[in-house]
């Protein structure tokens, strides 16, 4: 019978062909937490007497939530980690390293394969053709103590995306767009899988930022076919034997087809407090921004740092609108500076944070005062995101956001001298 | 089960549950117990009452993976979660934790009702208005997982996954 990537992936996991609708316990690759979650991982495990993970080279603790920690509490509960990390073998990815699904794309997940992340946006591994999926503490940590996990196969939503962007239009655009469309429980349970010229011409950081946000639309995983620009990103990471071919199976049963013109897409920007409530971003001009932030796992990469930079080269961001970049790993970091954008954004008057998560989870680095506008590249505007529940955040592409920052208000790229 | 409703709207997300500005309070769920759901409403947690229920409309819970959303509303004491309906992770770390969830009709309960919830007959019975509300049931595999006190309890019981 012929399959969607889904139902192949967890077949070839689950020892029997399953479809759609089907429970089934599969094998699970690659385990991950962070410091959010991590340290009820590991008490969860402690207390059931667990004292071993069963691949430690494939059990990943990300310290990029509060990274630098903030706090003493926070300081603490990385400890655990370490420790953790120390007693069991597995990997431990310290502050400075990055964000979590930034290092499990650069480092650790590959194609075909099953992860799970306890962190909802897990999911950007499924831009490698792997099934990548958020769950919680405990999910994890018997993935962790057992080398598997139980999975419903979901039912597919195929996004069938065809055409140009506009000049001043990207993926960021399109997976709100796609959001605004289908609500943010538009696709709970369902994979989306992301087919048509437009995914075939993106290169690998597009198709990160569109299965980083599957979630936002409720669903449990955002995958895309394996191709030579997959192939190329794993090369250039040091993975170019994991290279797998990951296909639909032509005839596979799809709940639901969307088709998207990339072409009549515009700038768009998600209005507080739910990623769904899309508008022009043309239509906001009138909102004042407070700060910019410029990062996290859904357009931190040195792509998204380009478009920025290009932007932002030899003009001053607005004195009333603070402007935060983080690279989302220390290699973006490092490519950031190697190719001079670091020094565009702080000749700029922007600061330049630790690679992490920062103030997108409202721990450090960047809390909203009573009131406050934020526009941001990051993937969530819940009401409090931010460490401030009185706080409005508004989410944007990077484009839309460099140009923000320099006019001190939401503005549309496509107006930029 | 009895007890009182209190009612939210849609798409409660774990940020208005457990706030990323709590994150220090992690590693003391009792203590972030006290601020449960505190920017959707920040009456309940000092005014509930334990074996009252959560009653929400669509998507409760949608946003981060972080478990703590479910052990806190459960460490609160609320008997139940009752919504049209709930977002994926929060859903399985809910019944991983023994939280039981119930998606129904909400539009039938109204704020301060009191019910009684009857999982074993499907029912929510509205005691305020006499109605009787349907359940849709959860699947098996939660209702192993809940039966055996969530999935830690069910691996320790079973020494592996004994669902399928």
């Amino acid at each position: 019978m012929p399959q969607t990537i889904a139902e192949k992936i967890i077949s070839a996991h689950g020892g029997r062909a399953v479809k759609a609708g089907e429970f089934v316990i599969a094998d699970v690759d690659v385990t991950a937490v962070q410091d959010g979650t991590g340290p009820l991982t590991v008490a969860e495990l402690k207390k059931a007497g667990f004292t071993k993970v069963v691949n430690p080279k494939r059990t990943i603790l990300f310290i990029d939530h509060a990274a630098p920690s903030p706090r003493s509490e926070l300081s603490n509960s990385q400890i655990v980690l370490r420790n953790f990390a120390k007693e069991t073998g597995a990997i431990l990815s310290e502050i400075g390293e990055g964000v979590c699904h930034q290092l499990l794309a650069e480092k650790y997940v590959n194609p075909g394969e099953i992860l799970i992340g306890a962190d909802s946006h897990t999911c950007t591994g499924g831009a490698l053709g792997a099934f990548a999926t958020g769950m919680g503490s405990t999910d994890v940590a018997i993935g962790m103590a057992l080398g598997k996990t139980w999975l419903k196969v979901p039912e597919t939503f195929k996004i069938a995306v065809n055409g140009k962007f506009k000049k001043g239009v990207g993926a960021k655009d399109l997976i709100l767009h796609l959001i605004g469309l289908i609500g943010a429980d538009g696709a709970t349970y369902k994979s989306l899988e992301f087919h048509g010229d437009t995914v075939k011409n993106m290169n690998m950081a597009d198709r990160f930022t569109l299965a980083n946000m599957a979630v936002e639309a409720g669903a449990k995983a955002g995958l895309f076919e394996t191709d030579e620009t997959t192939r190329a990103y794993l090369k250039e990471h040091g993975r170019g034997d994991k290279f797998k071919l990951i296909q639909a199976d032509e005839g596979a049963k799809y709940e639901r087809v969307i088709e998207i013109d990339a072409s009549k897409l515009e700038p768009v920007v998600s209005c507080p407090h739910t990623v769904d409530n899309v508008k022009p971003a043309a239509q906001l001009k009138n909102i004042k921004v407070d700060q910019i932030f410029i990062g996290t796992c859904t357009n931190g990469r040195i792509e998204d740092l380009r478009t920025a930079a290009k932007i932002l080269k030899g003009k001053k961001v607005n004195a009333g609108t603070r402007t935060f970049i983080t690279p989302a790993s220390r290699d973006v970091m490092l490519a950031a500076l190697k190719e001079g954008l670091i020094e565009i954004f702080v000749e700029g008057g922007a600061s330049v944070q630790t690679p992490g998560c920062g103030p997108c989870v409202g721990v450090h680095g960047g809390i909203l005062g009573d009131g406050e506008v934020c526009l941001s590249t990051q993937n969530r505007n819940f009401q409090g995101r931010m460490g401030n529940p009185k706080g409005n955040i508004y989410l944007c592409s990077p484009a839309t956001a460099a140009c923000s920052a320099v006019n001190g208000y939401i503005s549309d790229p496509r107006d930029m001298k | 089960m009895k007890g009182k409703a209190w009612k939210f709207g849609d798409d409660i997300s774990t940020d208005h549950i457990a706030p990323g500005r709590l994150f220090h309070l992690r590693s003391n769920l009792p203590e972030m117990a006290k601020h449960v759901l505190e920017d959707a409403d920040p009456q309940f947690a000092s005014k509930m009452s334990k074996g009252d229920f959560v009653v929400a409309g669509n998507n409760f819970g949608l946003g981060s993976s972080r478990e703590h959303a479910p052990t806190i509303i459960k460490l609160a004491g609320v008997n139940a979660v009752l919504a049209k309906s709930f977002a994926r992770i929060f859903f399985r770390n809910a019944i991983n934790i023994g939280l039981l969830l119930v998606e129904c009709d909400t539009d039938k309960i109204n704020a301060g009702d009191e019910l009684e919830l009857d999982v074993k007959k499907g029912l929510v019975k509205n005691l305020t208005t006499g109605e009787n509300i349907k359940i849709t049931p959860l699947p098996d595999v939660m209702i192993k997982i809940l039966d055996d006190g969530g999935l830690m309890a069910h691996i320790k019981k079973h020494g592996k996954f004994d669902l399928v």
